[in-house]
């Protein structure tokens, strides 16, 4: 029989809030061990929450930017568990009421992904297993998350990447989290069952906690989707269990099954007060979402970028915005998506380079140089080995490129340049018209030369042939 | 200046007058809790409460401004943090735990130079109404030292009704700022939910503790709950408008008030203490306030409401006490699991211990329809009760409690027994709103018997103003005479 996969996932996303979610600590990765705690992010006996207001917007951001709904009241509420990371035994979560829900994300093709609710609460401290024992460190508790539940609404793996690379994008976008996987700022759970392709009736599923990475995720995934299988197929009966993904043995293993999963005994916390946001306060909020990816790419392939340029230049925000502010005025913006994914992306070697967008130029000395080249003042060749320049020293283009060389050439100058080579290589003219292939190409040189380089080649071949042919 | 009317501006008058350095007076009340025998103190803060008596001591000399509450000696119960300070809320699992913060209260206070003199006793983590549950021993009735002094804030009242203290921090969640103030005959109030912040106030049952002011005299009581209560940015559910200016109306008349008497309060009541809260009433109506008695079937739902909803709340509040980052844990254990497990089996006592297994249970999946989520019901059904009573009367009079002071280890270990004597005072919580204990005169065996009087939501100028213009029109202050050391 052929199996189907069923997938949900929830992720956990770290907002790049600068203070904690209910203290004034700092929210930062790193840091020496127990640095950035206070009494109340340590939960001292006594100690009340304060929630940060940035929190709250940044999840309805978020909220708004996977077109959920949002709730104008909601409620923290306690999710009681007991385990050393955790200082107050409990950790604030929205169980009852969640900040946002009923949203969606689209994949390509057009199948959504329905989101169930985004909610926020609070990272736990680190357990630290050394050889001499057990060492907790808190800075990373009461660090704000906010959690996005989908439906069980994935058939296949590369839907879950599809979906993970879209909402860290997003994310990014809204500038609610830098989705860091490899520092934990982005995590997964994934909520995984199997069914035979012909059945509606799902099955009994089992959740794989808190991976960092999309290779782990296939991996857990397929490992998970085989083993499932394999037991259906030999007519046994699936666990329902809490599961973690070991990564150097490739495989899953039981954290806890069905009868001791916990009992969180959620209430809601009485030491807050219900959030409630008013209409007025949401569009305010609506009003600071930049463009999407999924709308700047719409409008980058109808401005004539090819898709393939167009899908990475959206792909980091910083790029995408420079391109946005390097473009105007110009009547074709393919110069400078060239510009960034050739000359620009050749001096920064990495992904986290390229998210972070540290260049030299600005998007009005690239819009300068672009719109020399729109005119016919400069020809690609010295305008990508000005932009070199450009990227090396900070300078602009006219600081760059000699002054007489940028005085457009009219196409009477042209053409008496043309004329004037012409007569100087009788050879090539003559090679021309025995039709040796680079002839012309040789011409088109000396015109090169006799203007700096400044003459479009293509015009000046023109004018070539047009006067060999008429003389 | 009339002790009577206020200990706290008649210190501040001795101080004005160079009668008595302040260095002088904290010394005479060190000496007297040193000689006390009623276990009122679980810390004495000495050398603190000197430091701070000098610095008063060098304003006064210089002819600086100083506010009444400076200089004057009082007490914190020990489950308010005071940073440096071991706060222990009197249990064993919080030993040698010394916060590095001050609780919110106390650092008005402490702004002001009021002399912290110690830590008072209560029952472990606030939870009794007999101060017999603190891991440091009972606390004795300075009337009757055969007997409580009620609970949980019974250090504080007891240090105030035996003077030594001035005046005391207490907490309120279920009564235990009201019942002790009535069984030693001081004034206790438990303010409307959310005009004190209970930052720093180590939780019992979050949604119903209040830190109250014990004190020998309503005016007293005024001047420090003016202080003490305002928003503070740290608690979210501190009332974000609210100043509280009670001081200004003690004074004013009551004539044409409108007081409500719910008729159930008076079910199951000792004799004595109904005789003695209606002769007050009396009292009020010959004085001008229009008095009517009226129905309130819903407080009979208030203890098993309050009982649910306070022991779920505690169940979580208290499960952070692991041993792992404070406070005293057992030495030997295989785990860490086993660690918690038996540093909280050792660390907590029978009845804490008996209310977070009830918590836990009426929060577990399954039981928490029937009981957490129809306790909240009924804990809305009361509020609305309170709030329809409110729309027709001013304020309402009740007894504080159904007896008085419970002779020492009476009530054995019957804790349904204990919990139905919170049937006067536990409602309040539950509703939220303010409540005063006053003195109303003693039962036959010459014990105090305390009068509540209830007010609407921060209204607590109207209560305090209520029971000021009963304390001028009575003498019932069982406040021990003020020795201050010098011939007055």
């Amino acid at each position: 029989m052929k199996y189907g996969m069923v997938l949900g996932l929830e992720t956990h996303v770290e907002l790049s809030t600068k203070t904690k979610i209910f203290c004034g600590c700092k929210n930062d990765f790193g840091g020496a061990p127990n640095s950035h705690c206070c009494p109340i992010c340590l939960g001292h006996p006594g100690t009340l929450p304060k929630l940060n207001k940035k929190v709250l917007e940044y999840a309805i951001m978020a909220g708004l930017a996977t077109n959920c709904e949002i709730n104008l009241t909601s409620k923290i509420d306690r999710k009681n568990y007991v385990y050393p990371d955790l200082p107050k035994a409990y950790q604030n979560s929205q169980f009852y009421s969640p900040i946002c829900k009923n949203g969606y994300l689209t994949l390509t093709g057009g199948k959504k992904i329905r989101i169930k609710q985004i909610h926020i609460e609070e990272d736990a401290g680190k357990l630290i297993h050394k050889n001499d024992g057990l060492y907790i460190d808190y800075n990373r508790g009461g660090v704000p998350l906010i959690e996005i539940v989908t439906h069980p609404d994935f058939e296949s793996t590369d839907e879950v990447r599809e979906y993970i690379e879209k909402l860290q994008l997003i994310m990014r976008y809204i500038g609610v989290s830098n989705c860091k996987m490899e520092e934990g700022a982005f995590r997964c759970d994934v909520n995984i069952s199997v069914k035979p392709l012909d059945s509606n009736v799902l099955g009994t599923r089992t959740e794989i906690k808190n991976m960092n990475s999309i290779t782990f995720i296939t991996k857990a995934i397929n490992f998970e989707f085989e083993r499932q299988s394999a037991i259906l197929a030999g007519g046994g009966e699936v666990q329902q269990e809490t599961l973690r993904f070991i990564e150097q043995t490739g495989k899953t293993e039981s954290m806890r099954n069905k009868e001791d999963a916990h009992d969180y005994r959620y209430f809601a916390d009485p030491d807050f007060a219900k959030i409630v946001k008013t209409s007025q306060e949401i569009e305010e909020i609506k009003s600071k979402i930049p463009e999407l990816p999924d709308s700047k790419l719409e409008r980058y392939i109808n401005s004539g970028i090819p898709e393939k340029d167009a899908l990475i230049i959206i792909k980091y925000k910083k790029v995408s915005d420079f391109f946005d502010n390097s473009c105007k005025m110009l009547k074709n913006p393919k110069i400078i998506s060239n510009f960034i994914i050739g000359q620009i992306f050749s001096t920064l070697e990495n992904e986290s380079k390229k998210e972070e967008f540290n260049v030299k130029i600005t998007p009005k000395n690239l819009n300068e140089l672009a719109k020399f080249v729109e005119d016919g003042k400069i020809n690609m060749n010295i305008a990508k080995k000005t932009l070199i320049k450009m990227l090396e020293t900070g300078n602009s283009a006219v600081e760059i490129i000699p002054p007489e060389n940028l005085v457009e050439i009219t196409s009477q100058e042209l053409e008496n340049i043309c004329k004037k080579v012409i007569l100087e290589n009788p050879k090539a003219v003559e090679d021309h018209k025995k039709n040796k292939p680079n002839a012309v190409k040789s011409l088109i040189g000396g015109v090169m030369k006799a203007t700096s380089g400044r003459a479009n080649a293509q015009e000046s071949e023109k004018i070539l042939l047009k006067i060999i042919s008429e003389s | 200046m009339n002790k009577k009317e206020s200990v706290i501006h008649f210190i501040h008058g001795l101080f004005k007058n160079r009668k008595i350095s302040c260095d002088e007076l904290v010394k005479n009340y060190i000496k007297k809790i040193n000689d006390s025998k009623l276990n009122a103190y679980v810390k004495i803060c000495e050398q603190n409460a000197q430091k701070t008596a000098q610095i008063v001591d060098e304003k006064i000399k210089n002819n600086e401004e100083f506010s009444p509450l400076e200089g004057i000696p009082m007490v914190l119960k020990d489950n308010i943090s005071t940073s440096g300070i071991e706060t222990t809320c009197c249990s064993k699992i919080l030993k040698g735990y010394v916060p590095i913060y001050d609780a919110t209260a106390w650092t008005i206070l402490k702004n002001q130079n009021s002399v912290l003199l110690g830590k008072a006793n209560c029952d472990e983590f606030a939870m009794g109404s007999t101060n017999e549950t603190s891991c440091y021993g009972s606390v004795l009735n300075p009337h009757d030292l055969g007997r409580v002094p009620g609970g949980s804030s019974g250090g504080c009242a007891a240090a105030v009704a035996g003077n030594i203290a001035v005046f005391g921090l207490g907490s309120d969640t279920g009564g235990s700022v009201r019942q002790p103030a009535a069984f030693c005959g001081i004034v206790g109030l438990k303010p409307t939910y959310g005009a004190v912040s209970r930052y720093g106030l180590i939780a019992y049952g979050s949604s119903l503790d209040q830190i109250g002011p014990m004190a020998p005299t309503v005016t007293d009581v005024s001047i420090i709950f003016d202080n003490i209560a305002g928003h503070d940015e740290k608690d979210g559910t501190t009332n974000v408008n609210f100043i509280s200016n009670t001081q200004k109306h003690l004074k004013d008349d009551i004539k044409g008030l409108k007081i409500g008497i719910p008729r159930e309060y008076f079910d199951g009541i000792d004799k004595d203490i109904k005789v003695a809260i209606e002769n007050s009433i009396k009292l009020y109506q010959k004085n001008g306030a229009e008095v009517e008695y009226f129905d309130l079937p819903e407080i009979k739902h208030a203890v098993p409401a309050y009982y649910i909803l306070v022991c779920a709340e505690a169940s979580s509040n208290l499960a952070r006490f692991d041993g792992i980052r404070y406070g005293s844990k057992i030495e030997f254990y295989k785990d860490i699991n086993e660690m918690i497990c038996k540093t909280r089996s050792e660390g907590f006592g029978r009845e804490v211990q008996r209310r977070i297994l009830l918590g836990a249970y009426v929060l577990s999946s399954g039981f928490r329809e029937a009981y957490y989520k129809k306790a909240q019901k009924l804990r809305e059904m009361i509020a609305n009760a309170f709030d329809r009573a409110f729309e027709k009367y001013d304020v309402l009079i009740t007894p504080v409690a159904p007896t008085t002071a419970f002779p020492l280890n009476f009530t054995g270990n019957d804790p349904i027994k204990i919990y139905a004597a919170d049937i006067c005072t536990c409602p309040i919580n539950v509703a939220g709103n303010p409540a005063i204990s006053v003195p109303c005169g003693c039962d036959s065996a010459g014990l105090p018997i305390g009068m509540q009087i209830v007010g609407k939501r921060f209204g607590e100028a109207k209560i305090l103003n209520v029971a000021h213009q009963y304390e001028i029109l009575t003498d019932f202050s069982n406040y021990k005479e003020l020795e201050t050391g010098v011939k007055l």
